[in-house]
């Protein structure tokens, strides 16, 4: 349970949920079993509603006990999630789930701990939190629901709308420019920060695989269709015709190629360095030898923010979809937890039970006796 | 020529300098040889916001006052008997203050026409009799502590610096003060640096030696030793005795300690000095805000340990969206104000105690919590382990209202017995409490209830994660009753409400009556009452001491719970006819108890970063009361 273990610190790099008590072999879990009892009150057709159906049915792959997993989110439509899930959860306030998730991860290393966001909570009145939990790198999973638009509040524009964006708010348009998430969580030193798409539940599933099994705060924007108030904001990355030419696949250790496929079976355009960054070239004018190979290992996080780059600022016609950095770095939590410990240990090696500490504390150095 | 020892029964010495000439360090030494001599004391440090203000600027001038005696006393004093200024700013700033009569002892070194403009001196005050009403000692200690000291090798900045210890040694000659536990203090210190440490002992010794031959000071003073209470003592300032209830807080309900905090005067030091006690359990975080402070606190509540944040009034501002939270949620949570001159950025380093009802309601929608003040520094160490205890045993925030004249104040501590400090049980949900209507009978609850309260305390359960079938979610939507589902319905949010409000109130019964020191009795009570809360226990008591020596009948009562009150104090109130309620603020307490129990409450109100003084309230005291005699004799 929670207070003053002992366990050593744990070696570098591990697993994500390493710490976390784990099901027995015939404890059987499926999705039902995640599912709480409330009735879901998204807007038919929302985004979110794929969302939760693939984090319901991944979660028992986890193998972890349900009673050690938390969800907490902040406030919006994305951030009602943790109700519908039947683990441990906190619906918090606007922006601030990161910092709650921070405690709480630290104080219990045996928790899976997941933070729901949207692009207003997280970016907007939350952007504080959010830089600080990737610079910390304490051990959560950040579930960012992008759907470029305040979906709670009915439609104002966000800080990932693109510019110009007639809103109730910006009736002649918007006047912001926007963030780009992936950009600004690598610039934040996030460890690990990957894009994915609400409605393609087997990229998602092996997104959140991978966020789960990195130590550390993972980052997994999710774009996310909210056909309310921003119908049709991932058309091009969604529709049949186009997605081609508008997801920029990110494989770790294969080439990064897009565009219809062409005589080799693999996209008729690449990525290759140039002197500035990346750009995009048709493949057929290129060496293949110079197109580049997608390394989420890469200690240096100069490749992932060029690849970053490549999202379209306006509307959304071109975006890299993957993981775009998974590297180890120790967490904060980890640490923090080993300072206590080693302090813990230490004055247990002493014999000292805690009420002698304390008198000891209390006693100090310079004190005198009435008689 | 034998020098001749007056007894005095007590004595208020301030030190002043420049912010760089070490003064705080020598009214703490001269502190602890009090405190080791068998005094009561209490100190007053009075410090710039700025680390280091130009040198030799009024702006710049830093001092700590100390009241040490042979009885019982309750401030740092109103005025001092003794000022030691080490340059001319410093004189300027204080002289103003001391008792007419007093003793001025001046470094004459920075006495220079350049540092008597800075200070803003048309001429020397030294010489053109502006000191007249006082005795005044002019001595080059400067110049001395170089002499002194030129065996070391220091550079001529670094021998100056010793001047501090030199005064200490001087007036520790005056005062008859214990002089070991400084010059083990000073090995301590500068082990590292053997230079330093011979030249600040020698330095020390020579400001005695000084006192002891020269024929400037022909009288020494003794103070005899206060009777206190058999037992160990130590002399502690609130913000450590604060940090330390917190420890003993983790020890007494065996729950972690978890702080999360953002650096700001005058709470700071609770964080650097929890930080060190990490071999209690204690995880301190230093946040990128307040609100994420109060956050990650509010988290690790959640998951089961003691969560803490420390701040100072802005910080409560941005923590209170959060507090909501904790109250909505029902966590245990101790919030820990440090309280400061406001509004805004006001006074950083100066008390004030006007965050009263920024803790009551400064927060949206009947947000209830308790409030708890400590009275004196070591008082803290109390408060604090009881703001603990109701936090735990409600689920509820507390806040904790500390001040800057608390924070850096000290005074002799009684160490207490561990074993007789309260204990605090978590009592963690375990096992489901409820089962649906209709569900067989065999008793066996089938669902859990987060919302489902104790009908005695109303608290709810804490059921932490890791619990297995205790699976539930909680957050900052209004809450069905019991079941803990989000709810819309009106009804049941007015029912919210009033639970939540009541579970608050309720804590009355669990706090204790009001503290009342009324020598007369309940039979024949004083016709006034002087009311208070927090840090004004020392004026407030001095002043009441005062009047009554003078004859006067009048009676105490300081609050240590601000919300809710004690039970009986409504009741307590009636039997005066007269309530007097002294504040370092504008009327706040006042304003809680006239809307609370329509009594006329007469405010005392002075805001000017200062702790109140015992003779001004003396004289509001003997004022009121005279008044009701005299009416009742026309
Ligand atoms: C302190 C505070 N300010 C404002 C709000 C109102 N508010 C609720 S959700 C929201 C924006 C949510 O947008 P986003 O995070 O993108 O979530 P979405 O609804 O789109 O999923 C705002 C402004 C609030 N609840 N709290
Ligand atoms: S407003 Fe948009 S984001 Fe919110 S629930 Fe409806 S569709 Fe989903
Ligand atoms: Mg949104």
């Amino acid at each position: 349970m929670t207070a003053q273990s002992t366990s050593q610190p744990l070696p570098f790099p591990v697993h994500g949920t390493a710490g976390v008590p784990t099901r027995g072999e015939d404890e059987l879990l499926t999705g039902k079993d995640f599912t709480s009892n409330q009735e879901v009150r998204w807007c038919p057709g929302c985004g979110d509603y794929a969302v939760l159906k693939a984090v319901q049915s991944f979660l028992p792959d986890l193998g972890l006990r349900r009673e050690n997993i938390v969800f907490v989110s902040g406030i919006g439509c994305s951030s009602r999630f943790p109700y519908y899930l039947d683990t441990y959860g906190m619906h918090s306030i606007h922006g601030r789930a990161p910092a709650i998730a921070t405690g709480l991860a630290t104080a219990r290393e045996d928790l899976s701990v997941w933070v729901v966001t949207g692009d207003g909570d997280a970016l907007s009145i939350g952007g504080n939190h959010l830089i600080h939990a990737l610079r910390r790198n304490v051990n959560i999973t950040i579930l960012l629901f992008n759907n470029r638009i305040y979906g709670l509040t009915k439609g104002q524009y966000s800080p990932t709308s693109e510019p110009g964006k007639v809103t109730k708010s910006t009736p002649m348009g918007s006047l912001d420019h926007p963030f780009n998430p992936v950009s600004l969580a690598l610039g934040a030193e996030g460890t690990f920060v990957a894009r994915t798409i609400d409605s393609d539940r087997k990229h998602l599933t092996s997104v959140l695989a991978a966020a789960a099994a990195h130590r550390g705060t993972s980052l997994v924007e999710i774009y996310q269709n909210c056909p309310i108030f921003n119908d049709g904001a991932f058309d091009a990355i969604k529709d049949n015709d186009t997605k081609h030419d508008a997801i920029i696949p990110l494989v770790h250790g294969e080439q990064i190629r897009f565009g219809a496929p062409g005589e080799d079976g693999l996209g008729t355009k690449a990525v290759v360095r140039d002197e500035h960054g990346v750009r995009v070239v048709e493949a057929a004018d290129v060496d293949p030898a110079q197109i580049l190979v997608h390394d989420e290992k890469a200690e240096d996080p100069g490749l992932a923010f060029a690849l970053s780059r490549l999202t379209s600022a306006g509307y959304l016609h071109q975006t890299p979809i993957g993981i775009f950095r998974n590297v180890d770095r120790p967490t904060y939590d980890d640490q923090a937890r080993a300072q206590v410990n080693t302090a813990i240990g230490a004055q247990a090696d002493t014999g000292t039970s805690p009420t002698d500490a304390l008198a000891g504390l209390l006693h100090g150095t310079d004190t005198w006796t009435v008689v | 020529m034998s020098k001749q020892v007056k007894q005095l029964d007590r004595v208020i010495i301030r030190f002043a300098g420049d912010s760089g000439d070490g003064m705080q360090l020598t009214g703490d030494r001269f502190t602890a040889e009090s405190a080791a001599f068998g005094n009561d004391l209490s100190t007053l440090p009075n410090f710039p916001a700025e680390i280091r203000a130009p040198q030799g600027t009024m702006a710049g001038v830093s001092s700590f006052q100390v009241h040490f005696a042979d009885h019982d006393i309750l401030t740092p004093g109103d005025a001092p008997d003794v000022l030691v200024a080490m340059n001319p700013a410093a004189l300027k700033a204080n002289v103003g203050d001391l008792r007419p009569g007093g003793t001025v002892i001046v470094d004459t070194h920075d006495f220079t026409k350049r540092n008597l403009d800075k200070a803003g001196y048309a001429a020397n005050p030294l010489e053109d009799g502006a000191l007249g009403d006082y005795t005044v000692h002019t001595v080059d200690l400067t110049g001395m502590t170089v002499e002194a000291v030129k065996e070391f090798g220091l550079s001529r900045k670094d021998a100056a610096r010793a001047k501090n210890m030199f005064a200490l040694g001087l007036l520790s000659w005056m005062y008859g003060r214990p002089t070991d536990s400084t010059t083990a203090f000073l090995e301590r210190r500068f082990a590292k640096v053997p230079a330093i440490r011979d030249a600040n002992i020698t330095a020390f010794k020579a400001g005695w030696n000084f006192g002891e031959t020269t024929e400037t000071f022909v009288v020494s003073y003794e103070i005899k030793p206060a009777p206190m209470v058999a037992g160990t003592y130590r002399n502690i300032t609130g913000n450590l005795a604060t940090a330390y209830g917190l420890v003993a807080a983790g020890v007494r309900s065996g729950l972690p300690v978890f702080l999360g905090s953002y650096p700001i005067t005058p709470a700071s030091d609770i964080l650097h000095e929890l930080s060190k006690h990490k071999r209690f359990g204690v995880t301190t975080l230093q946040a990128e805000d307040e609100i994420a402070g109060v956050c990650a606190a509010l988290g690790a509540s959640f998951g089961g340990a003691l969560g803490v944040t420390t701040t100072s009034g802005p910080g409560v501002a941005l923590k209170a969206e959060t507090i909501g939270l904790a109250v909505m949620t029902e966590l245990p949570l101790v919030v820990i104000d440090v309280q400061r001159g406001g509004p805004s950025t006001g006074l950083p380093t100066k008390t004030e105690q006007a965050d009263l009802l920024q803790a009551m309601y400064g927060r949206n929608g009947e947000a209830p919590l308790p409030i708890i003040a400590p009275k004196s520094p070591a008082d803290c160490f109390d408060a604090a382990l009881e703001a603990a205890r109701i936090a735990i045993k409600y689920r509820t925030p507390v806040m904790l209202l500390s001040d800057g004249y608390l924070a850096n104040g000290s005074e002799p501590w009684q160490l207490p017995e561990v074993e007789t400090l309260p204990t605090i049980e978590p009592n963690f949900a375990t096992e489901k409490n409820h089962s649906p209507a209709g569900a067989g009978e065999d008793g066996q609850a089938t669902d859990f209830w987060p919302y489902l309260r104790d009908p005695e305390t109303l608290a709810r359960p804490w059921a932490i994660p890791g619990t297995p079938g205790l699976e539930h979610r909680i957050g900052g939507l209004e809450k069905g009753d019991g079941h803990g589902n989000i709810s819309y319905d009106p009804g049941n949010h007015d029912k919210m409400v009033r639970i939540r409000q009541a579970k608050v109130d309720g804590i009355a019964a669990d706090i204790g009556p009001t503290e009342l020191d009324d020598p007369h009795g309940p039979e024949n009570p004083a016709r006034v009452l002087v009311l208070g809360w927090g840090s004004t226990y020392g004026p407030i008591g001095a002043g009441v001491r005062r009047a009554r020596r003078a004859g006067h009948a009048v009676a105490q009562a300081h609050l240590r719970h601000l919300n809710p009150f004690p039970a009986d104090l409504g009741e307590v109130l009636s039997r005066y006819e007269k309530v007097l309620i002294p504040e370092m603020n504008l009327g706040q307490l006042s304003l809680l108890i006239r809307a609370k129990y329509l009594v006329d409450a007469i405010g005392y109100n002075q805001v000017n970063g200062m702790p109140l003084k015992a003779a001004q309230l003396e004289e509001v005291i003997t004022d009121l009361v005279t008044s009701l005699d005299t009416t009742q004799e026309a």
